[in-house]
């Protein structure tokens, strides 16, 4: 490693304080262990290729600290393209480290050799995310054997699920190791729905980010391409008019909604009340069928753009969205209730899955999973990026960790987020909608933090010369929580594996990229 | 128990007719009558996500709710392709999906259909082509009908499944 100086934090221009700092091999791990009393976690760990900038490779590691981010930075010269891993400090690193080597060819130390995110679209020894691999160069898609970690013993068998699955849900591998019906461990292989995404992104404009931006993780649309237009509006120094950043809030927060009903009825539905699912997808299909008249499209994708949002509310639809919150704020109370007293349902849901505060702490759980597992941590509160430094958001929280305890969390902040959509409307202000970028956006690193349904998400965005995207890398805390859930299901039986997953519903596609 | 029975009371039958084509109503009972036709018996989808980002399993979801309920009209998804008489696949094929898309095809029995759900099966979408994508499905299993989209509606994905029905009448 090259001996380097310690540097001052350099200030991330953007919505929320965020610094970058750029420490020496030796330092790496002891700055990132520093951080953790204070509780520190790690919202993402990703590298880039610098060689034509004459700085090698950089690993970067963006730690929340809880209202403020910092963003690790460590060079990896290309002749010993090996680092220190973190994985001893942050357990949820192990995973991004692999993705590091698979992309880039840069080595965590001390960590799992295993290809994570590479199957067999390319070769061991050719990395997508240099710059001087071609995008579109096809290699022959050989078959790979992959080395699950055995249980042994008296009676022990393995059932081996995916990756296309029974349902209609996103494809991954799951490996259970089983004693009759008792399940002894859990192994994920995900990876199959890796198609690119951060190369991709190299290839598009600045501008054009945005879109491929909202494609992450498609249940996450508004807030992935949120996350990307408050990275790249730090980077040009614009602030969005105030009423376009209270749409998106508006957006985002039904966004949410749309997820969380689907899921309680999903949930009810796995818990073999049809009931439930019936009556919220009912619920869930008012609320696109709103969003159509007054964002012009059911799942509006694009409608947050940089620099603001494309289009302004329809004309005449604030009153039958106040409306809307008013009939959901009804109903959804009226169904928890129903829920609540279903004593097939709750025997169900009470003690399944269960993730334990401190394990929960340990591994770094995040979003509503953690907020059910007593890591009571919301952006919306800690960075409060406007607007909702004006909204007060009511943090949910319970510390059961078990299916109850999300779906509690659920119907929490279903119901807090009707609270905030009523609130955005009431005092939605007036002005114009969206903001011009620059012709020429400068160059520049800038930073995205959003608090999605499921989590928190974060954009990272490299502007490179003449409005292209030097790099840019899209992170879902389903890279924090899929391995949390292996953890969950240890003990429970396998007919509780699809409560369990959905009570957590992560993204295959968004950590897949 | 009373407040479901309350509920269930309340709510009613809120199914919808089915989304009219282009130029031609198409209601619930002709529709089955269609089906019944066709296959005999009840139309069996199996879906496929071969490298979408999950919007359009949303979409696919919504075409099990009370409204569109079509269940209702003798269209069930089936959880395996050894029971299907059609594929809905979603995505842009990843490379790593490849094979598994080429293998459920297979598993599904003559005669099949395969519809292309949403822009990315349609065209690669913004994805495309590159060393992790196969862009769209027809680029590896044949595809009777596409249904553009991003996604594509219930009510779009419904006029595609039953065009590639039609179509094999």
């Amino acid at each position: 490693m090259s001996p380097q100086t310690q540097q001052e934090p350099a200030p991330i221009q953007g919505d929320f304080p965020a610094r970058r700092l750029t420490v020496a091999a030796d330092q790496w791990v002891h700055t990132a262990e520093s951080l953790r009393p204070a509780g520190a976690r790690l919202l993402a760990l990703w590298a880039s290729d610098e060689r034509d900038h004459g700085a090698d490779f950089t690993v970067h590691a963006a730690i929340l600290k809880p209202s403020r981010l910092l963003v690790l930075e460590l060079r990896v010269p290309e002749q010993q393209p090996v680092f220190p891993s973190l994985m001893p400090v942050f357990p949820a690193a192990a995973r991004m480290e692999r993705a590091v080597f698979d992309l880039l060819g840069l080595r965590a130390q001390g960590g799992d050799a295993r290809p994570w995110l590479r199957h067999a679209a390319w070769p061991q020894d050719q990395f997508p995310l240099r710059r001087d691999f071609a995008a579109h160069r096809v290699f022959p898609n050989a078959q790979e054997a992959y080395p699950f970690v055995r249980v042994e013993g008296d009676g022990v068998h393995e059932i081996a699920v995916g990756p296309v699955h029974a349902g209609i849900i996103e494809p991954g591998h799951f490996r259970f190791s089983v004693v009759g019906e008792k399940l002894l461990r859990l192994e994920e292989r995900l990876g199959y729905v890796h198609k690119g995404i951060e190369k991709r992104f190299e290839q598009l404009s600045l501008d054009a980010g945005q879109r491929l931006a909202a494609r992450v993780s498609g249940d996450s649309a508004v807030a992935f391409s949120w996350a990307y237009c408050m990275a790249l509006e730090g980077i040009c120094g614009l602030a969005p008019p105030p009423r376009a950043l209270y749409l998106r809030a508006l957006l985002l927060e039904r966004e949410r909604l749309a997820n969380h009903l689907g899921d309680l009825g999903a949930l009810g539905n796995d818990a073999g009340f049809g009931f439930g699912l019936a009556q919220f997808s009912r619920l869930k299909e008012n609320l696109l069928r709103l969003n159509e008249a007054a964002f012009g499209a059911r799942y509006p994708m694009d409608f947050v753009v940089p620099g603001g949002v494309a289009a302004d509310l329809a004309k005449d639809s604030k009153p039958p969205l106040l409306r809307q919150c008013a009939a959901l704020e009804r109903e959804v109370a009226g169904l928890r209730r129903i829920y609540d007293e279903h004593s097939g349902v709750q025997d169900r849901f009470a003690g399944c899955g269960r993730v334990a505060p401190e394990l929960a702490r340990s591994l770094g759980l995040m979003g509503l999973a953690g907020r059910a597992s007593g890591q009571a941590r919301d952006l919306r509160n800690d960075v409060a990026a406007p607007p909702y430094d004006r909204l007060s958001v009511k943090t949910a929280g319970r510390s059961e960790g078990d299916v109850a305890a999300r779906v509690a969390v659920r119907f929490d902040e279903a119901l807090e987020s009707l609270r905030l959509c009523r609130k955005i409307l009431d005092e939605l202000p007036p002005g114009a909608v969206r903001a011009a970028l620059p012709e020429q956006p400068p160059e520049g690193f800038g930073v995205g933090l959003v608090e999605g349904w499921r989590g928190p998400l974060l954009v990272a965005l490299e502007a490179g010369p003449r409005g292209t995207i030097r790099r840019c890398h899209p992170h879902d805390c389903s890279w924090q929580n899929w391995p949390v859930l292996e953890h969950a299901v240890i003990g429970n039986i396998v007919p509780d594996f699809p409560l369990i997953n959905k009570s957590f519903n992560l993204s295959y596609s968004g950590q897949d990229l | 128990m009373l407040t479901l029975l309350k509920k269930i009371a309340e709510i009613g039958i809120v199914s919808e007719p089915l989304p009219a084509a282009a130029d031609e109503p198409w209601l619930r009972e002709p529709l089955q009558a269609e089906i019944l036709a066709v296959l005999g018996r009840a139309l069996c989808i199996r879906h496929v996500d071969a490298g979408s980002c999950n919007g359009c399993e949303l979409e696919v979801h919504a075409l099990n709710n009370p409204y569109y309920n079509i269940e209702g009209a003798g269209i069930k998804f089936v959880a395996s392709p050894r029971h299907a008489d059609l594929l809905l696949v979603t995505g842009p094929v990843s490379r790593h999906m490849e094979q598994a898309l080429r293998r459920t095809y297979d598993a599904t029995p003559e005669p099949k259909l395969v519809v292309a759900a949403g822009d990315c099966a349609c065209s690669g979408g913004i994805f495309g082509e590159s060393y992790a994508s196969c862009g769209r499905v027809t680029n590896v299993i044949p595809v009777d009908v596409t249904v553009p989209g991003c996604p594509p509606t219930p009510t779009r994905l419904l006029r595609g499944i039953l065009a590639a029905v039609k179509a094999r009448n």
